[in-house]
């Protein structure tokens, strides 16, 4: 058995009347990319700066290492922040950068100089020691923050939306460049974004937050597939949100009625317990909705009105209005150009009945 | 299509050829042309007189006396012996200062800045008549100790080398943390806390990371500090004995007792001269740019250092490191008898001492002042502590003397006038350098920035001189003239700074929809930065209310400004009146400061 890396227990902090984490508990065992996700004002960023013992939480406890940490000062914690403007020493070159936690722990500077060669090098920047920072580009300048962060070898490596300052296609360079470093150096990670998509592509798990809260802890298939609540469905990904009625349950099948008097069945398991009569959302997503051309069936399908029909790309997407006043989205690969279709046409969508999830209608306090 | 068409499309892409280079500096030819006139000629006159004999020959005569009479080269050295300790002391004093400001949360910064800017606009008589009051043999602190019984006798704090101290420093200081704090404000707020995550103790992290990166603030201000120091004469008049005579003050003797011109001309030159020096040394060491504030700390590369600032780098990153450690030592020697531990919120110490410290000296920069008030009430006739209460009868020999109404009326008038000329030359200047590039950019701003470096006393009895043949003497309108060259600096600056903050695409965005430039400056820039504008006439309007040294050269003795009025009644005799005036005085001055804070406060919220 190893010990977690790092433990959260019931850690809570109020500003005031805000709450801005309402006690959280979070496991990370070593070597794993966990990654908070959620939007602004969710309390990821006030958890992530417990950790790093730069706020003060209220009540509850942090440990780092199986070492508790929860008021331990910062420079005792054996973590690495790296920071959304990077914060690095203006007035010091990028080997002096790097070196400075080196230099804090009395490293002989021998050692020093090796080290810092070798960060270098893993970060495939081996000739910047001499230049000042601002000397740097911005990707540069990103890397040589993750060097100085894993040049000591912290337990923990925490990182607050570190590419928020960087153009989309640097952003999504230094995306596979950061799980390269997290996948062959080992390193625990816990990473800050508000943007789904890099949560994504980076983590092993993800932990959403919503309202001071945890929301849900799972791998990013669990979390796409399985959302176990509305805001989880709707913030990764899209999701078509049917309102209905549960009619039946039997084991893993379930059947439901919209408010528009159609019947959708679905199998699979389920989060939560369900009862006959409940009032639930039905979640599914746009990709796996198709298009039905005259003829075609599917075990679940709807009638409506096209709204639009969009060419975004690789993929082309299907609006369309259900009786009950309901947008539905259908997403299709595009194979080839627009398919005329007519505004207030009839179309019929379907999809397969291991696709959707039922969900909670109301937010249930956790 | 008719011949007269294509003249008019000929005349109209004429219209639209760019303007040649020359025309295109107007903006800042008035001021350069204002200067010129009233600053660079009445100098260089002034400095060049002390190289001539009576018939225009060239000699050497004056700076021969100079240095061979010992009395002149003994008040240069007790003045800068007397710069050079105030110099330290602010900045020892004002850097916990500027450091809580800086790294505290904006509103505690706002509402603690104002109790720096408050000193830093009240009048200098004003805090130096506070600190008689309060130093005096008879005054408020001998008054606490002897009736505390710590002392019998009353300390001899005033007419010494403490009481110039004391009120140098008192002057300085807001000066100093106002240098500091510009710098500060742009060091990252995440420096310290990345430097902690990466293992530096606070001590480590403050002297390896915040200090080196606040260091050009600290010298701008050391730099600011030591020359306006050199040219003191207020302080040391008044609250000194003959040993701490100034160099400024010997200039004023020679040219009001002896009226020895070519004289007053070479200690002139020897003071500038020394200015230049320290000012070459600055350059040498950190760089010019680094005063402006324009260069945000650590900005600038070591391989532009010299050898001069080669060596500070090596002494410093030594001395920063063993200050780091030694501060560590402490901080855990402090935590060893404290016992830190994990599972309990630490106790902030350190930054309890820091609030502590930073609230006394609060106290040090705004308290004086205050002590003024109940004195003006007294029922004595000599300024006493604690004053015997209640009479009005002081502020009723301000009505009833011949010459502190219209001493009051005239300092108003040209006040007034000199904030209106300052704001029409400066703000299209300001105008032209925040917003275009050119070559002499930095030259120009220089240039216009440079009555604010040199010592007043130069300006003044340049002016004094010049007025003298073109017959301006105990004239308002030369007082107005006098007071736009030192006022126009601040209006610059002002300006400048609030342009810096402006968005300058609303501009765009108007032209575009239609807007001439003059219609998009009154429909959209003008509104948007009044607030910045109207503060920058305040100041510009205090810098003339509070000015004392060209008043005492270039008015006469029958129209004196208030600020003369103070001093000559001051140098007869230190009575309640004055005290009855000061109050007045910091009255009007808080107000009009309270004023241009809350514009300052309206423009940024704005922008």
């Amino acid at each position: 058995m190893t010990i977690a890396k790092l433990k959260i227990r019931q850690l809570r902090k109020t500003y005031g009347p805000v709450v801005a984490l309402a006690g959280a508990d979070l496991e990370l065992p070593e070597g794993e990319f966990l990654t908070l996700l959620g939007p602004s004002g969710s309390g990821k960023t006030t958890l992530l700066m417990m950790i790093a013992g730069l706020v003060q939480p209220d009540s509850g406890e942090v440990w780092i290492g199986g070492k508790l940490a929860t008021y331990a000062p910062p420079h005792r914690r054996d973590i690495g922040v790296v920071f959304q403007n990077y914060a690095l020493f203006p007035h010091l070159s990028v080997f002096e950068n790097i070196a400075f936690p080196l230099r804090m722990r009395g490293v002989p500077e021998a050692e020093i100089r090796r080290e810092v060669k070798r960060v270098l090098e893993i970060v495939q920047l081996p000739d910047v020691g001499e230049r000042l920072p601002r000397a740097l580009s911005g990707g540069q300048q990103q890397r040589i923050a993750l060097a100085r962060c894993i040049v000591y070898r912290p337990s923990i490596v925490l990182m607050d939306e570190p590419l928020g300052a960087l153009d989309k296609k640097l952003r999504d360079q230094m995306k596979l460049e950061i799980k390269r470093l997290h996948e062959e150096l080992g390193i625990t990670v816990l990473y800050v974004t508000h943007d789904q998509e890099e949560a994504m592509v980076m983590s092993d798990r993800i932990c959403l937050m919503n309202n001071a809260r945890i929301e849900q802890i799972g791998t990013p298939t669990d979390l796409y597939f399985r959302p176990k609540t509305v805001f989880a469905a709707d913030f990764l990904g899209e999701s078509n949100l049917i309102d209905a009625t549960l009619e039946r349950v039997d084991g893993g099948e379930l059947e439901l009625r919209t408010a528009g008097g159609a019947v959708i069945r679905t199998k699979g398991e389920s989060s939560r317990a369900f009862a006959r009569g409940d009032a639930i959302k039905f979640m599914v997503r746009p990709e796996m909705v198709s298009v039905l051309s005259s003829g075609a069936t599917a075990d679940n399908v709807v009638e409506g009105r096209v709204v639009d029909a969009i060419l975004v790309g690789g993929v082309t997407k299907y609006y369309a209005r259900l009786a009950d006043g309901t947008l539905i989205c259908a997403t299709d690969l595009t194979r080839g150009p627009l398919p005329a279709l007519v505004r207030d046409s009839p179309i019929r969508l379907g999809w397969p009945d291991t696709a959707g999830v039922v969900l909670p209608a109301r937010e249930l306090a956790a | 299509m008719s011949l007269a068409g294509d003249a008019l499309a000929t005349k109209k892409a004429a219209a639209y050829r760019p303007r040649p280079a020359w025309l295109r500096f107007w903006p800042i030819y008035p001021i350069v042309l204002f200067l010129l006139a009233l600053f660079v000629y009445p100098v260089a006159q002034l400095l060049s007189l002390s190289a001539l004999g009576p018939d225009g020959q060239l000699t050497t005569t004056h700076y021969e006396r100079l240095f061979s009479v010992p009395v002149y080269v003994r008040v240069l050295w007790t003045t800068l012996e007397i710069a050079g300790w105030t110099t330290l002391l602010c900045i020892v004093g004002g850097y916990p200062v500027a450091y809580l400001l800086a790294t505290t949360v904006r509103g505690t910064r706002n509402r603690l800045i104002l109790w720096v800017l408050l000193p830093f606009w009240t009048s200098f008589l004003v805090r130096t008549f506070a600190w008689i009051v309060l130093l005096g043999r008879r005054g408020a602190i001998n008054g606490v100790l002897q009736s505390l019984g710590i002392t019998e006798a009353p300390l001899a704090l005033l007419y010494n080398m403490t009481g110039v101290m004391v009120g140098m420093v008192h002057a300085m200081m807001p000066l100093a943390v106002l240098t500091m704090l510009s710098v500060m404000e742009n060091i990252d707020r995440n420096l310290l806390p990345a430097a902690s995550t990466l293992g530096a103790r606070g001590g480590q992290a403050f002297w390896r990371i915040y200090f080196p990166l606040s260091l050009p603030g600290v010298a701008a201000a050391g730099l600011l500090v030591f020359i306006t120091s050199l040219g003191f004469f207020i302080t040391p008049a008044l609250l000194g004995s003959p040993r701490e005579t100034m160099i400024t003050q010997v200039i004023i003797q020679q040219v009001e007792e002896m009226l020895n011109y070519p004289f007053a001309g070479a200690i002139a030159m020897l003071l500038l001269v020394t200015a230049l020096v320290i000012f070459y040394l600055y350059d040498r060491a950190l760089g010019m740019s680094t005063l402006a504030g324009a260069a945000t700390a650590g900005q600038r590369g070591s391989e532009k250092r010299g050898l001069i600032g080669a060596a500070f780098g090596w002494v410093g990153g030594i001395l920063t490191a063993v200050l780091g450690k030694l501060s560590d030592a402490i901080a855990i020697a402090w935590e060893k008898v404290m016992g830190g531990r994990e599972d309990r919120p630490p106790l902030a110490s350190g930054r309890l001492v820091l609030r502590i410290a930073v609230l006394l000296l609060l106290i040090f920069l705004a308290g004086p002042s205050f002590f003024i008030i109940p004195v003006s009430f007294t029922t004595e006739g000599f300024i006493e502590w604690p004053p015997q209460l209640f009479s009005m009868k002081w502020y009723a020999a301000i009505l009833d003397h011949p010459q502190w109404i219209p001493a009051i009326t005239r300092s108003l008038v040209v006040g007034f006038f000199t904030a209106c000329l300052a704001m029409a030359l400066g703000a299209p200047a300001a105008f032209f350098l925040a917003r275009q590039r050119f070559w002499a950019k930095t030259a120009a701003l220089a240039f216009i920035l440079s009555p604010l470096i040199l010592p007043r006393i130069i300006i003044a009895v340049a002016l004094f001189y010049f007025y003298a043949r073109v017959g301006l003497i105990g004239t308002e309108i030369g007082l107005v003239f006098g007071h736009t060259v030192l006022a126009l600096p601040y209006v610059v600056i002002t300006v400048m700074a609030v342009l810096r903050h402006y968005d300058q695409r609303l501009d765009h965005a108007a032209a575009s929809l239609g807007a001439s430039p003059p219609r998009v400056l009154w429909h959209v820039t003008i509104p948007l930065i009044r607030s910045g504008l109207i503060a920058s006439f305040l100041f510009a309007f205090v810098t003339s209310f509070d000015e004392l040294t060209i008043a005492l050269f270039v008015s006469s003795g029958l129209a004196t400004t208030l600020p003369k009025q103070m001093w000559d009644d001051a140098i007869l005799k230190v009575s309640p009146t004055l005290a009855a005036v000061s109050t007045l005085l910091l009255l009007f001055v808080t107000i009009v400061i309270l004023a241009a804070e809350v514009m300052q406060r309206r423009a940024a919220a704005k922008g």
